[in-house]
């Protein structure tokens, strides 16, 4: 008779590195239900940001993440410059755009190391990281920072660029193209990873619109939503790219969605170069009146969703974050049931998920669990090993 | 359809349901639509099948006559009649529906979508709302051990009071 056995993994995530508690029920090694606990290390950002001035909110919110700590600032910024009446000059909102793909290529690129890593695939790793690396200069000698920017604020931006940066700029970026280009060649065309990426853990149309999921993952079950084209902010529609999407909803299309979103970046900025106005970058907004409204933005996970309300004082009256990973963590419900448990370490990984995205305030984290656990070294052995069985097969006499 | 016409197609849609509509002022894509709760479940289901909204999420705001819930819709995906070219196809439909003091109670809506699984449970821990028929009403954010009864999005909380309480703070 099958028996059922509960794998625990968490509550400190062996792999992400991060507190998040997956139970996956297991019947061998086929995995047949789970369930996800989160909020380990919920920050309580939604209450603090009721107790900060209107100009304060976005330091703070940029520390929901630092990845995405462009993109969650600048859903804010358009919730409140919606309230106030405000359209920021021309020129900012340039400069934002391109600190915006500046971070969704670095994102990308740590996603395409570390996704390479769990499989066993140390050379993709390094690769990833020594091509993204450059784009982490860039934001550094554009904003003043690795991370954590702050270069948008209520009605404009904080820095200018001269044409001297802009020209190292595109210099810099036309070796992150090659790097990438180069990586990205070797992912498609290497037999392994399509053996042992293509068809796994599928999310279907049907099930990611059910989900609500949004950006890279959802646009490789071939939904194609993407809020920088769905409903334009700063200068997405002045600018000319594509939106990318697969049909397949796998490990492997995950994968190609980004690869792909990567080039379109780039594309993005260099024509934000060319197209840069002169002029002024900041509006001075002087007040924020009462009123409400909703900001979102496509960070590099997908879309960020902020909602604002303002009753005529100093800050926020509510304000309320949804990040991307929070609605698409969920659908690990989708892509892993029916999988064995070494594919289950790519399907998480290939939402990319944040768990600071996910949580937003401080609770006591579990220290009364003493039982053996799947640990990182063991899952991450796991997957390599899938992938080394593949490579005998493919390479036989390797 | 242009954005406008899509917020008038909801709006005609949902009838009866309808108790107010606001439009800002130059945000033809932004639209909040004040709905009575009893009726949650229905237009929900209108939004997601008939408009193919996506539930970007939910807000809960504590009023002075209960819980605000605001349904955030992004109608984005337009198979029927999509917008002109290069008319951007996203409006943001905020559905708003209160549910009233003293016992912030309101239909689930996961029946719908399973988007609205996460954050209903998120409103219940934070802001005390009830979601009748939710499949799975376990604490989603709060701590195992947080106190019963105690909301920390409520108007009412008090930060430092609790932590005294709770924590002994000075």
């Amino acid at each position: 008779m099958a028996r059922r056995t509960l794998l625990p993994i968490g509550p400190f995530h062996p792999l992400q590195e991060e507190p998040e508690h997956f139970q996956l029920y297991v019947d061998g090694e086929t995995i047949v239900d789970m369930d996800v606990r989160i909020s380990y290390n919920h920050r309580g950002i939604e209450k603090l940001s009721e107790s900060k001035t209107f100009d304060q909110v976005p330091f703070l919110v940029e520390r929901v993440c630092g990845i995405c700590s462009a993109s969650h600032p600048m859903a804010y910024i358009c919730a409140v410059e919606d309230i106030a009446g405000v359209q920021a000059p021309l020129r900012s909102e340039y400069l934002r755009t391109i600190v915006l793909e500046l971070e969704r290529i670095h994102s990308h690129l740590l996603w395409a190391g570390l996704a390479g890593h769990f499989i066993g695939y140390n050379t993709v790793f390094m690769w990833a990281w020594k091509y993204r690396e450059p784009v982490m200069d860039i934001l550094e000698y554009l904003t003043g920072s690795r991370v954590e920017y702050a270069n948008a604020k209520i009605g404009g931006s904080r820095r200018d660029m001269d044409d001297e940066l802009a020209g190292r700029v595109r210099k810099d970026l036309d070796e992150i193209e090659k790097g990438t280009y180069l990586l990205t060649k070797a992912v498609l065309d290497d037999p392994v990873l399509a053996a042992r990426l293509k068809g796994a853990c599928t999310i279907s149309y049907e099930q990611a619109v059910n989900f609500g999921m949004t950006g890279p993952s959802v646009r490789a079950s071939g939904v194609p939503i993407d809020v920088r084209h769905d409903d334009p902010y700063c200068v997405y529609d002045q600018v000319d790219w594509e939106v990318i999407t697969t049909p397949n909803g796998d490990v492997f299309d995950k994968v190609v969605v980004r690869l792909l979103e990567t080039f379109e970046s780039i594309k993005i900025v260099r024509q934000c170069l060319d197209q840069m106005p002169e002029g002024e970058i900041d509006a001075k907004v002087q007040e924020v009146p009462p009123g409400e409204a909703v900001g979102h933005v496509e960070a590099p996970r997908g879309e960020t969703f902020h909602y604002v309300r303002s009753d005529g004082g100093n800050g926020p009256a509510r304000h309320k974050i949804r990040a991307p990973s929070y609605v698409n963590v969920p659908s690990f419900k989708a892509s892993s049931i029916g999988q064995p448990v070494a594919d289950v370490t790519i399907a998480m990984a290939a939402l990319d998920p944040c768990y600071s995205c996910t949580e937003r305030m401080v609770v006591a984290v579990d220290a009364d669990s003493g039982k053996p656990r799947y640990g990182w070294n063991d899952l991450v052995r796991l997957s390599q090993e899938k992938t080394r069985r593949l490579m005998k097969k493919v390479y036989p006499t390797h | 359809m242009k954005a406008t016409e899509v917020v008038d197609a909801v709006v005609r849609k949902l009838g009866d349901s309808v108790l107010a509509v606001k439009r800002p002022e130059g945000l033809p894509r932004r639209a909040y639509v004040d709905v009575k709760a009893e009726d949650i479940v229905a237009v929900s289901r209108t939004m997601f099948a008939d408009f193919h909204g996506r539930l970007a999420t939910v807000s809960g705001v504590d009023v002075r006559d209960g819980a605000e819930i605001l349904y955030h819709w992004c109608i984005e995906r337009h198979t029927l009649d999509p917008p002109a070219e290069g008319e951007p196809p996203c409006v943001v439909v905020t559905v708003r529906a209160l549910a009233p003091y003293p016992d912030l109670v309101i239909d689930s809506i996961v029946c719908v979508t399973e988007a609205a699984n996460w954050i209903e449970r998120e409103i219940h821990d934070l802001l005390g709302v009830s979601f009748t028929d939710h499949p799975d009403m376990r604490r989603l954010i709060l701590a195992d051990d947080w106190p019963e009864g105690v909301y920390p999005l409520r108007r009412d909380f008090d930060v430092a009071a609790f932590r005294r309480k709770e924590y002994g703070d000075e």
